[in-house]
């Protein structure tokens, strides 16, 4: 093996009663890309926090570049050569690109010579790496995919040798993540050493030469990649096999629940998103919704949950007509058995800020379980939260804990819980199993699959592909706001590949 | 994200950062009276035994204190729901009228505990109907709230001055203020408590509206924390878009909130009105509105922090008085210094020694250290 850029050596770390990390060794070679998988709360944001600088180790070494390292700052970790890319980027929204990679490191007192050598340090990084981006363009006005170039633009205009990305796919689109792969390999083919966290096993088989598997914050194994198999990874994660497919039987459709006719809305800035959509979803049917992101469905989601006025077109629920107009309160759809999992459960399915119990009753903050008069039934609330807590084994089991202290898979069990637990009718879902492991995405597809059988209506919404064709009786196709396809489970990758693309199949059908 | 700020033990955070920042406050508020040429130390001394040596000086104190506590009170609960309430200073403006109405009315024919009630609920409601518009123009107009409710304290300072100049002033009066209440509209004093304690008093207006505000203070724990409509408010005030999606109304709880912040605010009045002044007179609220944002701030929006923060600023106030008696080289305005470097430190600089005390932390206990921002991520 090549030299080792970086080394850990017995790392340990703590959150109170929480081990998020025992005796972690890790060695990771110069010039490669290794991947980091393990179920959520395995520790991996954990251990690379503490590589930045961003936690301390309570013991434990650190080498880079075989030299011991002492990195108790981000600054620190930048003089070393580690950059680091955050899942949630760290950019000045109104600043342009060159402003924003200059922030921090300006070189000069004048703001113009700083800019002007940034400028043509930039081009070269820029024809070096294949990572072109418009040096003047503001940032708010660029997309995901472009603002995350910027963000490893930023780590390398500060001399990275090492380069983390916590989760980088998760926001991107399918063609985004294949061209951030490509930038990755020039990367490494330039000598750089890139460490690459993922939820996604197949990222991992695609691009990575080596990969270590966490699990409850210990380090269970590392793999050259070309020796392992996306199986054996699971398995490695969860501690048993895993079902990356979960079985399903027949679908046994029965009345219409919900029925969408000639829908149409517009976003805020009055552009037409969902173009006259029509279609039914029965009880005891999962029907799926694939699509490129940004092709209606967040606006589909949010109108029919009541968050979002349509312009025209009407919905009924179980026969009776749901107001668009006045924008329904999702409050009343509530009670009349509609859940909503929301895709965006950071600012929508929760308040970060809030306790776990608090969190457990979002939106049925109404029901009398959990008031007497205009109180808060603070006990009921927080036994119903342990009930919830231990039937979707969500961790840590506290729920007075804040809920930004669960990680990212936990947080979706929470908001799945209370949603699944009210019994509803028709459940719509939006990204079921964004940023959630292996195990728990099975876990969570058993669930929905569970409401199915019991007679429900379920609606997914999920740029998963495979998450769609694996859960769904009926696929329905979204581009440009329009549904441009329907299909059965057994339809081909590269037929709904092309259906998501525009490209016009009946014929084929 | 920015900076990510550690979590320190809940003693340091609430203890140690506060205490801190009092003290730099204090040294460099020394730093100042050396400047004018008087003793620093000496000027400690006088400060903080004006405010609590003597009976009569604890007697000022909280009676300064029972003001800031309702105006704090007010700027957190619309600060639970994400509203930022610089209008306190004219909902408890115009709430004096509301209180002139009861008292001039009902002064001489009612005794003061059938009065007192009338007036709270007369302040309470002219104080939110005061809010309520900036309220309504935010929830619907998009109007924003920071700008409406500094207008509208114009506003309650133009009508005030036009009424107390006015219709309200007695017709042979000079002064701009309305005729004195009788002993109907006169609150009873609370200075036997503090002589319970063996100390003296000469006069001081420290008065009933005092437990009001410890009530109230009470009150408002258990609606933020404890019942359905905080509950709403904290959720509007964390994430709109959470609100949203739960169902609560956009409209009725930012109303409702402002409608009780100005409530609250309103309630202020009662202490100088009833209590010590017996009249309405021009220009009586004098800045208590503004100083319970920095009171509010400093006790972290909670009611028992608000409470002693309040205490604090009572001490400033009283003590600053007798300072700028015993001391001719520091005038009334060096009060106001001091006074606004207590804001300064505690207030808007809250943060600036936090990392260096979370690196303190750290190093002697890495264990005690979480973290508060990159954990959001669920990266
Ligand atoms: N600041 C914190 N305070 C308390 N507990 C924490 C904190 N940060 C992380 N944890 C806990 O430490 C454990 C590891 O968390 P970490 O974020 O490293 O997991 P992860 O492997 O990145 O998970 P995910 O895949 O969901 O992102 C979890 O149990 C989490 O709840
Ligand atoms: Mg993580």
């Amino acid at each position: 093996m090549a030299q080792a850029a970086i080394e850990l050596i017995g790392i340990n770390k703590s959150f109170g009663a929480v081990r998020a990390n025992r005796d972690i060794n890790l060695e990771i070679a110069r010039g490669t890309i290794h991947g980091i998988v393990g179920e959520n709360g395995a520790g991996k944001s954990t251990l690379m926090s503490i590589l930045y600088g961003f936690y301390q180790a309570d013991s434990g070494e650190i080498r880079v570049g075989g030299k011991p390292a002492s990195i108790k700052t981000p600054n620190d970790a930048i003089a070393l050569g580690i950059g680091m890319v955050h899942q949630h980027f760290m950019l000045v929204d109104n600043f342009s690109v060159l402003e924003n990679i200059i922030l921090g490191a300006e070189s000069d007192a004048l703001l113009k010579r700083s800019i002007a050598k940034a400028r043509s340090e930039l081009e070269r990084l820029e024809r070096e790496y294949g990572l072109e981006v418009d040096p003047d363009a503001i940032i708010e006005e660029l997309p995901v995919g472009l603002q995350q170039r910027v963000e490893i633009l930023k780590a390398l205009y500060r001399g990275a040798e090492i380069l983390i990305l916590d989760e980088p796919t998760g926001v991107l689109t399918p063609a985004e993540a294949d061209h951030l792969f490509r930038i990755l390999k020039q990367l490494k083919e330039q000598g750089k050493t890139v460490v690459l966290i993922t939820h996604k096993l197949r990222e991992i088989m695609a691009i990575t030469d080596t990969v270590s598997v966490m699990r409850q914050g210990t380090m269970v194994a590392t793999r050259e990649t070309k020796k392992t198999t996306v199986e054996e990874l699971a398995e490695l994660m969860v501690g048993r096999r895993v079902l990356l497919r979960v079985e399903k039987g027949e679908a046994e459709a029965g009345a219409v629940k919900l029925a969408v006719k000639n829908l149409t809305v517009k976003d805020s800035r009055g552009v037409t998103m969902v173009d006259d959509i029509s279609f039914d979803i029965r009880a005891g049917e999962i029907v799926g919704i694939a699509g490129v992101a940004g092709n209606g469905q967040s606006e589909l989601l949010e109108a029919i949950s009541g968050i979002r006025r349509a312009v025209s077109g009407s919905v009924t629920l179980d026969g009776k007509p749901i107001d668009l107009t006045g924008a329904a309160d999702p409050g009343e759809l509530r009670d009349r058995g509609l859940a909503h999992v929301p895709e965006d459960r950071h600012h929508v399915g929760l308040v970060l800020a809030f306790e776990e119990n608090e969190n457990s009753i979002l939106g049925y903050h109404d029901d009398p379980r959990y008031l007497k008069g205009p109180f808060l039934n603070v006990d009921a609330i927080i036994s119903d939260a342990k009930d919830k807590i231990e039937k979707y084994d969500i961790r840590p089991g506290n729920p007075r804990l804040k809920t930004a202290n669960f990680s990212g898979g936990n947080q979706q069990k929470i908001v799945l819980a209370r949603e699944i637990e009210q019994d509803p009718g028709v459940l719509i879902v939006g990204q079921p199993t964004r940023g959630v492991d292996v195990g728990a995405i099975e876990f969570i597809h058993k669930r929905l699959i569970a409401m199915r059988d019991q007679g429900k209506a379920v609606l997914v919404v999920s740029v998963e592909l495979d998450e769609i064709r694996s859960l769904s009786d009926r696929i329905l196709v979204m581009f440009a706001g329009r549904i441009v396809g329907e299909r059965g489970p057994e339809a081909t990758e590269g037929e709904l590949g092309l259906l998501m693309a525009g490209v016009e199949q009946e014929a084929a059908a | 994200m920015s900076t990510p700020y550690a979590k320190l033990p809940a003693w340091a955070d609430y203890g140690l950062i506060p205490l801190i920042n009092l003290s730099v406050a204090f040294i460099v508020a020394g730093f100042v009276v050396l400047l004018v040429g008087e003793n620093p130390f000496r000027a400690a001394v006088i400060l903080v035994e004006g405010a609590f040596g003597k009976g009569t000086g604890i007697a000022f104190t909280l009676f300064y204190a029972t003001t800031f506590i309702f105006t704090g009170l007010s700027v957190a609960v619309a600060a639970h729901c994400g509203l930022f309430n610089i209008g306190t200073e004219g909902q408890a403006y115009i709430a004096g009228l509301g209180i002139a109405i009861v008292c001039l009315s009902f002064d001489s024919v009612l005794p003061w505990w059938l009065t007192f009630p009338l007036a709270i609920v007369a302040a309470a409601v002219v104080g939110a109907l005061w809010a309520l518009i900036p309220a309504y123009l935010q929830a619907r107009r998009g109007s924003h709230i920071v700008i409406t409710t500094i207008m509208f304290n114009f506003i309650a300072a133009s009508i005030m001055v036009y009424l107390l100049v006015g219709p309200l002033k007695p017709a042979a009066s000079q002064a701009p203020q309305t005729r004195n209440f009788f002993a109907g509209a006169e609150l009873p004093k609370l200075n036997w408590i503090i002589e319970l304690f063996g100390a003296k008093i000469r006069s001081a207006p420290l008065n009933v509206t005092f437990l009001l505000a410890l009530v109230m203070a009470f009150l408002v724990w258990l609606l933020i924390w404890r019942t359905k409509l905080g509950y709403e408010m904290r959720t509007y005030g964390h994430s709109p878009k959470a609100a949203r999606y739960a169902g609560i109304s956009e409209t009725r709880i930012i109303i409702t909130a402002m409608m009780i912040s100005g409530a609250l605010a309103g309630m202020m009045a009662l202490n100088p009105v009833m209590g010590d002044q017996h009249n309405v007179a021009i220009d009586f609220v004098s800045g208590a509105g503004f100083v319970g944002i920095a009171v509010a701030l400093m006790g972290r929006l909670h009611p028992v922090g608000i409470v002693l923060a309040a205490i604090l600023f009572g001490m400033l106030y009283q003590g600053g008085a007798e300072l700028a008696f015993e001391m001719p080289a520091i005038s009334r305005d060096m009060i106001v210094i001091i006074q606004g470097l207590v804001i300064l430190f505690a207030g808007a600089l809250e943060h600036m020694f936090r990392p260096y005390i979370q690196a303190l932390f750290a190093s002697f206990s890495p264990r005690s250290v979480g973290m508060e921002a990159v954990k959001g991520k669920g990266a």
